[in-house]
Protein backbone atom coordinates (compact mmCIF):
# COMPACT_ATOMS: atom_id res chain seq x y z
CA UNK A 1 0.00 0.00 0.00
CA UNK A 2 0.99 3.62 -0.33
CA UNK A 3 -0.42 7.12 -0.14
CA UNK A 4 -1.57 8.67 -3.40
CA UNK A 5 -1.21 12.44 -3.75
CA UNK A 6 -3.28 14.21 -6.42
CA UNK A 7 -2.98 17.76 -7.77
CA UNK A 8 -5.69 19.68 -9.59
CA UNK A 9 -6.22 22.63 -11.91
CA UNK A 10 -3.67 25.46 -11.95
CA UNK A 11 -1.63 23.79 -9.23
CA UNK A 12 -1.23 20.64 -11.34
CA UNK A 13 -0.04 22.72 -14.29
CA UNK A 14 2.29 24.81 -12.18
CA UNK A 15 3.90 21.76 -10.58
CA UNK A 16 3.67 19.73 -13.80
CA UNK A 17 2.53 16.82 -11.69
CA UNK A 18 -0.88 15.20 -11.40
CA UNK A 19 -0.25 12.16 -9.20
CA UNK A 20 2.57 11.29 -6.83
CA UNK A 21 2.86 8.00 -4.95
CA UNK A 22 4.30 8.15 -1.45
CA UNK A 23 5.64 4.99 0.10
CA UNK A 24 3.76 3.79 3.16
CA UNK A 25 4.94 5.66 6.25
CA UNK A 26 6.89 8.27 4.28
CA UNK A 27 4.62 11.13 5.38
CA UNK A 28 2.94 11.34 8.79
CA UNK A 29 0.86 14.41 7.94
CA UNK A 30 -0.62 16.25 4.97
CA UNK A 31 2.10 18.90 5.36
CA UNK A 32 4.79 16.26 4.99
CA UNK A 33 3.03 14.80 1.98
CA UNK A 34 3.13 18.27 0.39
CA UNK A 35 6.83 18.70 1.12
CA UNK A 36 7.81 15.32 -0.30
CA UNK A 37 5.49 15.25 -3.30
CA UNK A 38 6.44 18.77 -4.45
CA UNK A 39 10.18 18.53 -3.71
CA UNK A 40 9.79 21.21 -1.06
CA UNK A 41 7.91 23.85 -3.06
CA UNK A 42 6.58 26.74 -0.94
CA UNK A 43 2.99 26.28 0.19
CA UNK A 44 0.57 28.62 -1.62
CA UNK A 45 -1.33 30.77 0.88
CA UNK A 46 -4.69 29.74 -0.52
CA UNK A 47 -3.92 26.02 -0.83
CA UNK A 48 -6.78 23.61 -0.10
CA UNK A 49 -6.28 19.99 0.88
CA UNK A 50 -8.41 16.90 1.23
CA UNK A 51 -7.84 13.39 2.55
CA UNK A 52 -10.08 10.64 1.21
CA UNK A 53 -12.21 13.33 -0.45
CA UNK A 54 -12.92 15.31 2.75
CA UNK A 55 -11.47 18.74 3.48
CA UNK A 56 -8.76 18.61 6.16
CA UNK A 57 -6.21 20.92 7.76
CA UNK A 58 -2.55 20.85 6.78
CA UNK A 59 -1.56 19.03 10.00
CA UNK A 60 -4.02 16.19 9.43
CA UNK A 61 -2.38 12.78 10.09
CA UNK A 62 -2.02 10.25 7.29
CA UNK A 63 -2.33 6.48 7.25
CA UNK A 64 -1.46 3.87 4.68
CA UNK A 65 -3.92 3.82 1.77
CA UNK A 66 -5.04 7.43 2.15
CA UNK A 67 -5.71 9.59 -0.89
CA UNK A 68 -4.43 13.14 -0.47
CA UNK A 69 -5.42 16.00 -2.79
CA UNK A 70 -4.03 19.51 -3.13
CA UNK A 71 -5.82 22.19 -5.09
CA UNK A 72 -6.35 25.95 -5.49
CA UNK A 73 -9.52 27.85 -4.48
CA UNK A 74 -12.57 26.38 -6.19
CA UNK A 75 -14.44 28.25 -8.92
CA UNK A 76 -17.55 26.24 -9.80
CA UNK A 77 -21.17 27.30 -10.14
CA UNK B 1 -32.37 14.21 -3.54
CA UNK B 2 -30.35 13.97 -6.70
CA UNK B 3 -26.87 15.18 -7.70
CA UNK B 4 -25.47 14.81 -11.19
CA UNK B 5 -22.51 16.00 -13.25
CA UNK B 6 -22.97 16.40 -17.00
CA UNK B 7 -20.30 16.61 -19.69
CA UNK B 8 -22.81 17.78 -22.33
CA UNK B 9 -25.12 20.82 -22.51
CA UNK B 10 -28.40 20.43 -20.63
CA UNK B 11 -31.69 22.31 -20.52
CA UNK B 12 -32.31 23.26 -16.87
CA UNK B 13 -36.02 24.02 -17.14
CA UNK B 14 -36.79 20.74 -18.89
CA UNK B 15 -34.73 18.90 -16.24
CA UNK B 16 -36.59 20.73 -13.48
CA UNK B 17 -39.99 19.85 -14.91
CA UNK B 18 -39.06 16.21 -15.53
CA UNK B 19 -37.64 15.74 -12.03
CA UNK B 20 -40.62 17.41 -10.41
CA UNK B 21 -43.12 15.30 -12.32
CA UNK B 22 -41.28 12.07 -11.54
CA UNK B 23 -40.33 12.68 -7.92
CA UNK B 24 -42.31 15.34 -6.07
CA UNK B 25 -45.84 14.39 -4.96
CA UNK B 26 -48.37 16.75 -6.54
CA UNK B 27 -50.23 18.77 -3.95
CA UNK B 28 -47.57 18.38 -1.26
CA UNK B 29 -45.27 21.25 -2.22
CA UNK B 30 -46.11 24.92 -2.25
CA UNK B 31 -42.71 26.36 -3.12
CA UNK B 32 -40.07 25.55 -5.70
CA UNK B 33 -36.78 27.42 -5.36
CA UNK B 34 -34.57 27.51 -8.45
CA UNK B 35 -31.16 28.88 -9.33
CA UNK B 36 -29.66 28.59 -12.80
CA UNK B 37 -26.08 29.68 -13.41
CA UNK B 38 -25.12 30.43 -17.01
CA UNK B 39 -21.77 31.08 -18.67
CA UNK B 40 -21.05 34.73 -19.48
CA UNK B 41 -18.98 35.84 -22.47
CA UNK B 42 -17.05 38.33 -20.30
CA UNK B 43 -15.06 38.18 -17.08
CA UNK B 44 -12.90 40.80 -15.37
CA UNK B 45 -13.10 43.06 -18.39
CA UNK B 46 -12.08 40.43 -20.95
CA UNK B 47 -14.08 38.66 -23.63
CA UNK B 48 -14.28 34.93 -22.87
CA UNK B 49 -14.61 32.57 -25.84
CA UNK B 50 -14.98 29.18 -24.17
CA UNK B 51 -14.42 27.58 -20.81
CA UNK B 52 -13.16 24.26 -19.43
CA UNK B 53 -14.59 23.05 -16.15
CA UNK B 54 -12.36 20.62 -14.26
CA UNK B 55 -13.52 18.68 -11.19
CA UNK B 56 -12.28 16.11 -8.71
CA UNK B 57 -14.06 12.88 -9.68
CA UNK B 58 -15.56 11.35 -6.57
CA UNK B 59 -15.05 14.28 -4.21
CA UNK B 60 -17.17 16.71 -6.23
CA UNK B 61 -20.19 14.39 -6.25
CA UNK B 62 -19.64 13.53 -2.58
CA UNK B 63 -19.49 17.20 -1.60
CA UNK B 64 -22.68 18.05 -3.48
CA UNK B 65 -24.44 15.12 -1.80
CA UNK B 66 -23.19 16.24 1.60
CA UNK B 67 -24.56 19.78 1.21
CA UNK B 68 -27.84 18.43 -0.16
CA UNK B 69 -28.23 16.31 2.98
CA UNK B 70 -27.25 19.28 5.14
CA UNK B 71 -29.79 21.53 3.42
CA UNK B 72 -32.58 19.05 4.16
CA UNK B 73 -31.49 18.50 7.77
CA UNK B 74 -31.57 22.18 8.62
CA UNK B 75 -34.90 23.10 7.04
CA UNK B 76 -38.12 21.36 5.96
CA UNK B 77 -37.34 20.40 2.35
CA UNK B 78 -39.24 17.79 0.39
CA UNK B 79 -36.49 17.25 -2.16
CA UNK B 80 -33.55 18.84 -4.00
CA UNK B 81 -31.86 18.57 -7.37
CA UNK B 82 -28.36 19.70 -8.40
CA UNK B 83 -27.06 19.34 -11.95
CA UNK B 84 -23.62 20.80 -12.74
CA UNK B 85 -21.67 20.89 -15.99
CA UNK B 86 -18.10 19.70 -16.42
CA UNK B 87 -15.85 19.79 -19.48
CA UNK B 88 -16.07 22.16 -22.45
CA UNK B 89 -18.60 25.00 -22.04
CA UNK B 90 -19.69 27.74 -24.45
CA UNK B 91 -21.08 31.19 -23.57
CA UNK B 92 -24.82 31.06 -22.79
CA UNK B 93 -24.60 27.38 -21.79
CA UNK B 94 -26.19 26.67 -18.41
CA UNK B 95 -23.53 25.61 -15.90
CA UNK B 96 -25.55 24.76 -12.83
CA UNK B 97 -29.13 24.06 -11.80
CA UNK B 98 -30.09 24.01 -8.14
CA UNK B 99 -33.74 23.33 -7.37
CA UNK B 100 -35.52 22.63 -4.09
CA UNK B 101 -39.09 21.85 -3.13
CA UNK B 102 -40.79 22.66 0.17
CA UNK B 103 -44.22 23.37 1.59
CA UNK B 104 -43.51 27.06 2.15
CA UNK B 105 -41.30 29.70 0.53
CA UNK B 106 -38.95 30.41 3.42
CA UNK B 107 -37.22 27.03 3.32
CA UNK B 108 -37.05 27.10 -0.48
CA UNK B 109 -35.40 30.55 -0.72
CA UNK B 110 -33.05 29.75 2.12
CA UNK B 111 -32.01 26.32 0.84
CA UNK B 112 -31.19 27.57 -2.66
CA UNK B 113 -28.99 30.29 -1.20
CA UNK B 114 -27.30 27.83 1.15
CA UNK B 115 -26.64 25.27 -1.60
CA UNK B 116 -25.26 27.83 -4.05
CA UNK B 117 -22.98 29.49 -1.51
CA UNK B 118 -21.60 26.13 -0.34
CA UNK B 119 -21.17 24.98 -3.93
CA UNK B 120 -19.39 28.18 -5.00
CA UNK B 121 -17.04 28.25 -2.03
CA UNK B 122 -16.23 24.57 -1.44
CA UNK B 123 -17.31 22.19 -4.23
CA UNK B 124 -14.13 21.13 -6.10
CA UNK B 125 -14.65 22.63 -9.56
CA UNK B 126 -12.16 24.83 -11.40
CA UNK B 127 -12.81 27.05 -14.41
CA UNK B 128 -10.26 27.66 -17.11
CA UNK B 129 -11.19 30.42 -19.56
CA UNK B 130 -10.08 30.72 -23.16
CA UNK B 131 -9.55 34.37 -24.13
CA UNK B 132 -8.38 35.77 -27.45
CA UNK B 133 -4.86 35.95 -26.04
CA UNK B 134 -4.72 32.47 -24.46
CA UNK B 135 -6.01 30.50 -21.48
CA UNK B 136 -6.23 31.42 -17.79
CA UNK B 137 -7.52 29.75 -14.64
CA UNK B 138 -10.20 31.69 -12.78
CA UNK B 139 -8.54 32.44 -9.45
CA UNK B 140 -11.57 32.81 -7.21
CA UNK B 141 -15.33 33.17 -7.25
CA UNK B 142 -16.94 36.53 -6.58
CA UNK B 143 -18.60 36.85 -3.15
CA UNK B 144 -22.30 35.94 -3.14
Amino acid sequence: MSVEVKFFAGLREQLQRDVYLLEAGAAATVAEAWRISTDGQPTPGNLLCAVNMEYVDFDHPLKDGDEVAFFPPVTGG
Amino acid sequence: MHVELRDRPFEPYAELQAYETANIPAGKFGATGVFVGTMRDFNEGDAVQTMWLEHYPGMTEKYLQTISIQAAQDRPLLDSLIIHRIGHIEPADPIVLVAVWSAHRSAAFDAVRFLMEELKSKAPFWKKETLTGGDRWVEKNTPG
